[in-house]
């Protein structure tokens, strides 16, 4: 089965690549791993910090962040021949703002009352750092389908420590999940008080130097030499 | 005279975009390995912010805000653009990095170099389209959004340099191996947030 849709494509066109082949699996898997755009690249940080205090929005936005990666990325690897060098930064961010408007528009149609908890966020998006850096470091110098792969492997490599840090900082933050009461009252009762820096942006900091220290020791390659 | 210096005070130290609100990261932490390469980068914010704050108080101002646009028909009174306030403020900020990216390649190649690609993603920092974004919720007039622009710009480059100089120092002591570079400056940011934590509620 797997050979099928392997091979079918080349067949259909020689030249071209086959649309799974093992370099295009690893654009997927490398941004959640070894390449993850927080704890390696260090982009898009500043929501990492202001969505992750509960699970929630950290989830919402990163679809959002996911979607906006992959299809700014597409675009722009499409017409990449036709933009001047000069003003790329403007077409980028014309069309980075332009998808952002339209996830936003979907959000409010779908699930008005998330989307009114998050509508800052979303706006945000536009300043997300990952989108650009990656539209300037991948998509301006490669084809439009690795470029797409590209985008979603990154947005779901943020969108994971996104949720890893909402979950730790939900849980002892506010003893909930996804607004659900986790930590029973008896607890409570016997005198546990939810931990009051994991509210604060500087446990946020805290906590992914933590998973880069986990991450690090596991691979020593990705060690910081200087 | 004194709301502006407050304004300066507060915006520079009290309110210090990056240990306060901890917004503008991304640039932060990566460019802050030499002091040399944070004051260049430094240096590059305070002339973006500084002009980009002023210029997008105007836009709002003139062109966005309810009834701004009462002066070509009456009939325009009730038009209200403020929805279009992102794109325009990001195209303002994006004109004038292009511009700073010129001149910096031209007058020193050598610091284009070092900053790599996060000179175009001063664009994208978060800072910039922040300082915007509070100058428009917090109704500054327009001396008053000048000095902002300015005194975060400057707050921004202090707590870049001050970062850096630390990380320069720590090249000399024994960091546990996988924190090395990135790790332990997220540490340090961490505790420098919690030690401005303590500046708030000074005011002239």
């Amino acid at each position: 089965m797997s050979q099928a849709t392997e091979t079918s494509p080349v067949i259909q066109e020689q030249n071209k690549e086959a649309w799974f082949s093992p370099k295009n699996r690893k654009l997927i898997s490398d941004p959640l791993t070894d390449n993850n755009p927080i704890t390696i690249q260090i982009l898009g940080l500043c929501s990492a910090l202001a969505v992750t205090t509960q699970v929630k929005p950290a989830i919402i936005m990163a679809i959002g962040v996911t979607i906006v990666t992959a299809f700014s990325n597409l675009i722009i690897a499409i017409i990449r021949n036709t933009i001047p060098t000069r003003i790329r930064m403007i077409v980028q961010l014309v069309i980075v703002a332009a998808l952002v408007a339209l996830v936003d528009q979907v959000l409010r149609a779908v699930v008005y009352d998330v989307s009114k908890q998050l509508s800052v966020f979303v706006g945000l998006i536009i300043t997300n750092c990952i989108v650009m850096g990656r539209l300037e470091a991948f998509a301006m110098g490669n084809k439009p389908w690795p470029s797409f792969l590209d985008g979603i492997g990154n947005g779901l490599g943020y969108g994971a420590i996104l949720v890893i840090l909402a979950v730790l900082r939900e849980l002892f933050g506010s003893g909930t999940l996804i607004g659900y009461q986790i930590v029973p009252q008896a607890v409570y009762d016997m005198g546990y008080v939810n931990n009051g820096v994991m509210v604060t942006p500087a446990s946020a900091m805290f906590l992914i130097a933590i998973i880069i220290w986990i991450q690090r020791s596991r691979n020593p390659k990705l060690v910081d030499i200087s | 005279m004194q709301d502006l210096l407050n304004i300066f005070i507060k915006s520079a130290f009290i309110e210090n975009l990056i240990l306060a609100y901890f917004i503008g990261m991304c640039s932060f932490l990566a460019v802050s390995k030499t002091v040399k390469t944070a004051i260049g980068l430094g240096a590059a914010v305070i002339f973006v912010l500084g002009i980009t704050v002023p210029i997008n108080w105007l836009l709002q101002n003139l062109l966005l805000v309810e009834g701004a646009l009462a002066w070509i028909h009456p009939s325009f009174a009730t038009v209200d653009l403020t929805f279009l306030s992102f794109i325009l403020f990001i195209a303002v900020i994006a004109s004038v990095v292009q511009l700073v990216e010129m001149i910096v390649e031209k007058t020193s190649p050598a610091l284009y170099n070092a900053l790599g690609i996060f000179l175009p993603l001063i664009t994208v920092n978060c800072a910039i389209l922040g300082g915007c974004l509070f100058m428009v919720q917090r109704e500054y007039n327009f001396a008053e959004a000048t000095v902002y622009g300015l005194g975060g710009g400057i707050g921004w480059a202090i707590a870049i340099i001050a970062l850096a100089s630390i990380r320069e120092k720590l090249r000399y002591s024994n960091v546990p191996a996988p924190l090395r570079g990135l790790g332990i400056a997220f540490i340090i940011t961490g505790l420098m947030g919690i030690a401005f934590m303590s500046l708030m509620g000074i005011k002239f």
